[in-house]
């Protein structure tokens, strides 16, 4: 049992290939607790964990475990756990046997107990003794977290841990992970799914392109989001009368006609304005043949967020 | 320094691979073929050099090392399982040298025993025991050669067919000075010696394959770990 609390810090960190910046001059302190790393896909988050857990050297930077460099120095997997994205496992061993083999690796005292309770924590006890190979996605997930936290690290590191695991599961895995950070354990979690990262961590790190975008409370992030402008494209019967009369509602900031046919509404409240609009087409005797939410996408949700 | 739990998930996955069991006939094309000349009425000094060296030496203990070795790194590292032993706090040398082993005797065992049926074959104990020496000190630094391929390259068996096909099938023949560092001679030469034959010849004398057959497999072993040590995850994979 490792115990105790660890302290992954990142400091100026860069990573780039060829011309291409993954990561871009990021710097944290992830403390006990569980802290989401959240950002869409391909914005450098898999690059920045591979880093944290020694897969991956900064081109630029320090990452440290408890002041080690942990790069090239294995010795940090005492106090480290990692489940990396790809699940690939060694599907001829049973679950048992997998997460008993991590046990040995890890040379505890008592690597049979150890991987009883590793099984237990993830509720896999009952395929335990299946051959990975028979596994589905969320089982194989499970017994890859187990596996990961057979010797009690203090850090655990999970990169897009409910990928593929069904809501009831998620509930689990999440209580889980809940646990460990409540028990004074440093969790650090990806995911380019909001809802995953609200409902399980209070601190949120948000990535966009390879930079830190946003840091903290993730209730103070989701504010951000929620009060962000959202974008309609209308078509109607008459576009400029409707423009006119959409203009005097509030919740509306800004109209543009579009020349090609069309208008394009900019509002502060999405429920408001969807409510508003039906409302104000009927007393107009403008038939509306055409509502679409833009800019919609998590892409954009998260580059308002680096715009504010 | 060897780690008993890596060295059992090795084998485990080397035997769960087809294409390592599919080669599992090919030792014993050696022995039949011995065999069915043993029935013809060839003499040894007729089988012996094509059978043994030509089929045995040639072209079954490369291949078979080079599947072995492939699979007992390469194909972790290709399908990503090896994460889950190199995110464990061991030494990198712990895990090279217990997979190392592993390859060693499954290749030496594998191909030695058609060797020594057909040595058998030939009527002679002897000659039996110098082709399992040969076979065993060529499966030392084939295994070793073939891991740190495995470390290197994205492609080992690719890079290891040449080595076998070119370099030792076709540049040794036409130039002797490469069967200097050509570990079929190296076995050859070991078999020849420890056999006592005159049924083929070792074309590099004994302490010459000793110290180059060292040299190759610390040279390779040390070049494997070294890479293992700066193992690296892709980027962004999603």
């Amino acid at each position: 049992m490792s115990g105790g609390a660890s302290v992954v810090e990142l400091s100026g960190v860069s990573r780039w290939y060829g011309n291409v910046v993954a990561v871009n001059d990021v710097s944290m302190t992830l403390g006990p607790g569980v802290t989401g790393l959240l950002g869409p896909n391909g914005a450098g988050k898999s690059t920045l964990l591979h880093m944290i857990s020694g897969f991956l050297p900064p081109s630029r930077g320090t990452v440290t475990l408890d002041g080690t460099p942990t790069w090239r120095h294995p010795a940090i997997y005492r106090r480290l756990g990692l489940v990396p994205e790809r699940e690939a496992v060694h599907g001829f061993l049973s679950g048992y046997d997998f997460v008993l083999a991590s046990a040995r690796l890890h040379k505890l005292a008592d690597p049979a107990g150890a991987a009883r309770r590793a099984v237990a924590l993830v509720g896999m006890e009952e395929a335990q003794h299946r051959r990975i190979g028979t596994y589905s996605k969320g089982m194989r997930q499970r017994i890859r977290v187990a596996a990961a936290l057979v010797h009690d690290p203090a850090v655990l590191v999970l990169d897009e841990p409910f990928n593929g695991m069904d809501p009831r599961q998620r509930l689990h895995m999440m209580q889980v992970l809940q646990r460990l950070g409540d028990a004074g354990r440093t969790v650090l979690f990806s995911s380019h799914i909001l809802e995953e990262v609200a409902q399980l961590s209070g601190t949120v790190q948000v990535i966009v392109a390879g930079r830190l975008a946003a840091s903290g409370d993730y209730r103070t992030i989701r504010r951000l989001m929620t009060h962000r402008p959202h974008v309609f494209t209308i078509h109607s019967s008459d576009d400029r009368r409707l423009a006119v009369a959409l203009l005097a509602k509030e919740p509306v900031l800004g109209v543009e006609l579009d020349p090609a046919g069309g208008l394009t509404v900019r509002t502060s409240d999405y429920g408001t304005f969807t409510r508003a609009l039906p409302a104000v087409a009927l007393a107009e005797g403008v038939r509306v043949t055409r509502v679409l939410p833009t800019d919609e996408s998590l892409e954009s949700v998260f580059s308002y967020l680096v715009g504010s | 320094m060897i780690n008993p739990t890596i060295m059992r998930i090795t084998l485990r996955g080397l035997f769960g691979r087809r294409r390592f069991l599919l080669l599992l006939p090919l030792p014993a094309l050696v022995a039949g073929l011995a065999l069915l000349a043993e029935l013809l009425g060839s003499t040894p000094p007729d089988w012996v050099p094509a059978v043994v060296v030509g089929l045995g030496f040639a072209v079954v203990l490369p291949v078979m090392a080079l599947i072995v070795g492939a699979s007992a790194l390469g194909s972790e590292i290709e399908d990503g399982t090896i994460v889950h032993i190199l995110a464990k706090p061991l030494p990198r040398r712990a895990i090279i040298l217990s997979k190392l082993v592993v390859a060693v005797a499954v290749t030496a065992l594998a191909s030695g025993a058609g060797m020594v049926a057909a040595g058998l074959l030939a009527g002679s104990g002897r000659l039996a025991l110098g082709l399992f020496a040969g076979t065993a000190v060529g499966a030392v630094a084939y295994s070793a050669l073939f891991l740190a391929l495995s470390a290197v390259s994205r492609r080992p068996v690719l890079a290891g067919l040449l080595y076998v096909l070119i370099w030792e099938g076709m540049l040794s023949n036409l130039m002797p000075g490469v069967r200097l560092v050509s570990i079929q001679h190296y076995a050859v030469s070991v078999a020849q010696s420890v056999a006592g034959t005159d049924l083929f010849n070792g074309t590099v004398s004994v302490p010459v394959t000793l110290v180059m057959t060292a040299l190759i497999t610390v040279a390779a072993t040390v070049l494997a770990v070294d890479r293992l040590r700066s193992f690296a995850l892709a980027g962004e994979t999603s």
